[in-house]
């Protein structure tokens, strides 16, 4: 009964991995047919010291980290808002998840044009309100934009985490702790960040799996510029062999990828390994 | 938190919590009212709230002009799709794995999750290549291939943790009380399963819709789905905000309400379980 799927996620993982090794150490250009010519680490050797390479790693380094800090952090801040008694819980916790619904070329598009555009977007517009030059964010602020829109779209998923979280908390335990004379701060810091500690490993480790391939937002709005300056690794080979051609260059750019997120999938998956037995 | 609060601290965070709320609504909300206003005040300085002419114009041109009722069929297709035929090929997995585990169960399910890290950027070439040699480029077809196996995990995982939770009990209970095998599955089985294999479906149609990278990688006109639909309206002429409003009003519209549905089981589906 298990077998139908794991033979098709075998042959769907392995198959065409072994053809990126492969391609990898070939010289194989779309453009020039015929030559499949076997040349070593070569293609390695051009990716890794392109500074398009150290550009692109420095921008997924900041892509990522840029989004986790802020989802991150902006979460557990939401989080604490959202499990406070109000009125229209539910209408808000709805408004709020929102955006995690929006296809990723909406979001990357309605940002671009209609907040962020210079001239006619919202930004613009209140920019010149305050009596100030409005700012062209993607044009001199790639990377910063590009960051706002993906974190604009993942804080809702980190906060609905840090709720689920923060609600499973024994109130028992917080009562004892104000009864022993325990401020807030040291509530918070004592309680409840101990108990939130796994939501939060679990927010991180996921997102990043997920931000390392961040593609749609940066196709959509800068092309991966102004030159490489919002081009992250998934971008870079995509541009490498979809567009210049040049598949044994992508296929090993492909390739440090993969090892790139089976760095951090190593945490994730000994994490979920443990969940299973507990 | 139930804890007495009083009036006044409740109208305080209830202001705080909605202005909060209404703020990360708010560019969805402005991208539904630009859709019914004419191109000349989408981009008006200062921009109009309410008070504007509502038309409907951006809707009927949007489909008039770019065929938009295509592109919207074939997200409903693959997404779709993909989401049953996955359900098909996981649900027997997760059963078995769920009710007879064996000794290599919890790594077969562990080595399934990390092919849900590969990067999609490591195994693109050669897909793009294999599709491009089999004519399953710019197909529907190829595209639930690719979508069914991307989800696999995640819908195995999901329907596994809901298995989990059926109480072994029951099944002997139903047995010792003579119910046949096709008994069992039709009358105990399957109304127990039920909430948690429709929860799953409706995650996955809505992972399904949004997938932007092997979308957007893999077809030009015929397949696209709304993702890149809408992807081509990053290089516009002329005035096109309140078109691409609309365009994109009708594309998250569907979705954002499944969502909203969903909302419970998203975070047990995205965490793997880990986090319930």
């Amino acid at each position: 009964m298990i077998s139908p799927s794991v033979l098709l996620l075998f042959g769907w993982m392995i198959v065409p991995l072994a053809l990126t090794v492969y391609f990898s150490f070939l010289r194989y250009n779309l453009l020039i047919p015929g030559t499949h010519e076997w040349i070593g680490f070569m293609n390695y050797q051009y990716f890794l010291t392109d500074p398009a390479f150290f550009e692109a790693m420095k921008n997924t380094l900041l892509l990522v980290g840029g989004v986790l800090l802020l989802t991150v952090f902006g979460g557990v801040g939401l989080a604490l808002v959202l499990d406070l008694p109000f009125w229209g819980q539910g209408v808000v916790r709805v408004l709020i998840i929102a955006p995690f619904f929006v296809m990723p070329t909406v979001s990357a598009l309605v940002w671009k044009n209609m907040f962020m555009n210079p001239v006619n977007g919202l930004f613009a517009h209140a920019a010149k309100f305050l009596g100030l030059q409005p700012f062209d964010f993607l044009a001199h602020a790639p990377l910063f934009s590009i960051i706002i829109i993906v974190a604009w779209q993942w804080l809702p998923f980190a906060t609905l985490i840090f709720l689920t979280s923060l609600q499973s908390l024994d109130q028992e335990q917080m009562e004892a702790a104000e009864m022993d004379g325990a401020g807030p701060a040291n509530r918070f810091i004592y309680v409840v960040l101990p108990h939130m500690a796994r939501a939060i490993t679990v927010v991180i480790l996921i997102q990043t799996i997920f931000l390392l391939s961040i593609f749609a937002e940066i196709l959509v709005t800068t092309n991966g510029g102004p030159g490489c300056a919002s081009t992250n690794l998934t971008y870079l080979v995509y541009a490498q062999s979809l567009l210049q051609f040049d598949v044994g260059g992508g296929s090993a750019g492909g390739i440090v990828a993969v090892v790139l997120a089976n760095i951090v999938a190593i945490f994730l998956m000994r994490m979920i390994g443990k969940n299973l037995e507990a | 938190m139930a804890r007495n609060v009083s009036p006044s601290r409740k109208t305080a965070i209830t202001f705080l919590a909605w202005s909060i709320g209404l703020m990360m609504f708010f560019p969805i909300l402005w991208t539904i009212l630009t859709s019914f206003k004419t191109e000349a005040e989408a981009i008006a300085s200062p921009p109009s709230f309410l008070a504007f002419h509502w038309t409907f114009e951006n809707y009927l041109e949007v489909q008039e002009r770019s065929n938009y009722f295509l592109h919207f069929l074939n997200s409903v297709i693959i997404s779709f799709g993909s989401t049953i035929l996955g359900l098909l090929l996981a649900i027997p997995a997760s059963w078995g794995m769920a009710f007879v585990p064996g000794k290599r169960t919890n790594n077969l399910l562990v080595w399934m999750l990390s092919t849900k890290m590969l990067p999609p950027v490591g195994v693109l070439i050669p897909i793009y290549l294999i599709f491009r040699d089999t004519g399953l480029l710019d197909t529907r077809t190829g595209l639930v291939i690719v979508l069914t196996l991307i989800n696999l995990p995640i819908i195995i995982w999901m329907l596994y943790t809901y298995f989990k939770e059926i109480p072994h009990e029951i099944l002997e209970a139903a047995r010792m009380d003579g119910a046949t095998l096709g008994a069992e599955i039709m009358y105990i089985l399957t109304p127990m399963a039920l909430p948690g294999i429709a929860s799953t479906f409706l995650l996955n149609v809505i992972l399904a819709w949004n997938e932007a990278f092997w979308t957007l990688n893999l077809t030009a006109a015929k397949a696209a789905p709304l993702t890149a639909f809408i992807a081509s309206y990053s290089s516009p002429e002329g005035l096109f905000y309140a078109k691409l409003s609309a365009a994109s009003t009708m594309a998250i519209a569907p979705i954002l309400i499944l969502g909203w549905f969903s909302q419970k089981q998203l975070v047990r589906g995205l965490t793997f379980g880990a986090v319930k």
